[in-house]
């Protein structure tokens, strides 16, 4: 673990620190809307500390409020969060040997921290880029999710600081240097098409695992190499 | 929501993520499969950023959210800092939003 520390530069942590104001302002809109919609404020506390995955956490309470059943709201979470198992199949190898780091670093295994280790070529970089990612992304999304449940309702709408637009912008910028491969591009580009193309017609997350049909470009030219 | 709910939400996503971690020590790995892997969770990542950008809910997410991370994203394209990106796409979508377009 100590090597992770030493290899923190200040570069990483500003653009991390970037990352988790925008999962900070979030996290607590989060907390608000959930006391707002009639939970206990420990309830979206617990479900942070535990679930730790923004989208599927506001996916479940939406569906509840909306008067779906627990069942439902699961479910809907879950299909959301399907992706986190590529995405361990593909940055498995920057969590660390150790089985507790294994374990620990599973759960910090979010979209944020999976782009901060794709972004580097060096795997000791790649490494210090997932755990400050995934640590300080924890700690600031579960603290302000604790200050807006208490705080309620007046939070007003986070959208009307673009933050809606923060998220994807970042992950955009972190995808470039990868992007530059023109396999790589072109699949993520055809992966992208079939993701909108298929999102007015089936439940959140499942478009986006459909763009893994992207990655039929990179099987058709390695045959014709 | 009950805590039950909470509870196995919280545990079938652990699953889902401590899954690929383990998955990747038990299987003797290829360099070619490994490659295909990560670029699969580039794909998925990019697909994010592309129905994040230009959807909401099952529709369209109107022109203010594209239009600032398409700013944003030229901004990383001409080397600026990761900070001046995130700020600049949420400033501009945060702006055209005040001025009254959707």
């Amino acid at each position: 673990m100590r090597s992770i520390w030493r290899t923190w530069d200040p570069e990483l942590l500003r653009d991390v620190s970037a990352v988790a104001a925008g999962a900070a302002v979030s996290g607590a809109s989060f907390g608000a809307i959930s006391t707002g919609a009639g939970l206990a404020w420990w309830l979206p506390v617990v479900m942070s500390l535990l679930v730790f995955a923004g989208g599927s956490q506001f996916m479940a309470v939406g569906v509840i409020t909306a008067g779906g059943s627990p069942a439902a709201a699961v479910l809907a979470g879950l299909l959301l969060n399907v992706r986190h198992l590529p995405f361990g199949l593909a940055v498995g190898d920057v969590l660390g040997k150790g089985l507790l780091q294994r374990l620990v670093g599973s759960h910090l295994l979010i979209d944020e921290s999976t782009a901060f280790a794709l972004a580097q070529s060096d795997p000791r970089k790649a490494k210090a880029a997932y755990w400050s990612c995934g640590i300080v992304v924890f700690i600031s999304w579960n603290v302000a999710v604790v200050a807006g449940a208490l705080i309620g309702q007046n939070i007003g709408d986070p959208n009307a600081f673009g933050l809606d637009a923060a998220f994807p912008a970042a992950l955009l910028a972190l995808l470039l240097p990868v992007l530059k491969d023109k396999t790589t591009r072109h699949a993520a580009l055809l992966g992208a098409a079939i993701a909108l193309a298929a999102t007015p017609f089936l439940p959140a997350g499942v478009p986006v695992l459909f763009a893994l049909g992207g990655l039929l470009i990179t099987a058709r030219q390695k045959v014709q190499a | 929501m009950t805590l039950t709910a909470v509870l196995v939400l919280a545990a079938g996503t652990y699953a889902f993520r401590l899954a690929g971690p383990l998955l990747r020590d038990r299987l003797e790995l290829s360099d070619r499969i490994k490659l295909l892997m990560s670029t699969s969770a580039t794909v998925l990542l990019f697909a994010l950023v592309a129905t994040a950008t230009l959807t909401k809910g099952q529709g369209f997410a109107g022109l203010a959210l594209p239009i600032g991370v398409l700013v944003g994203g030229v901004a990383a394209w001409r080397k600026a800092p990761f900070v001046v990106v995130v700020v600049l796409a949420a400033v501009t979508t945060a702006a055209l939003r005040f001025v009254g377009l959707s």
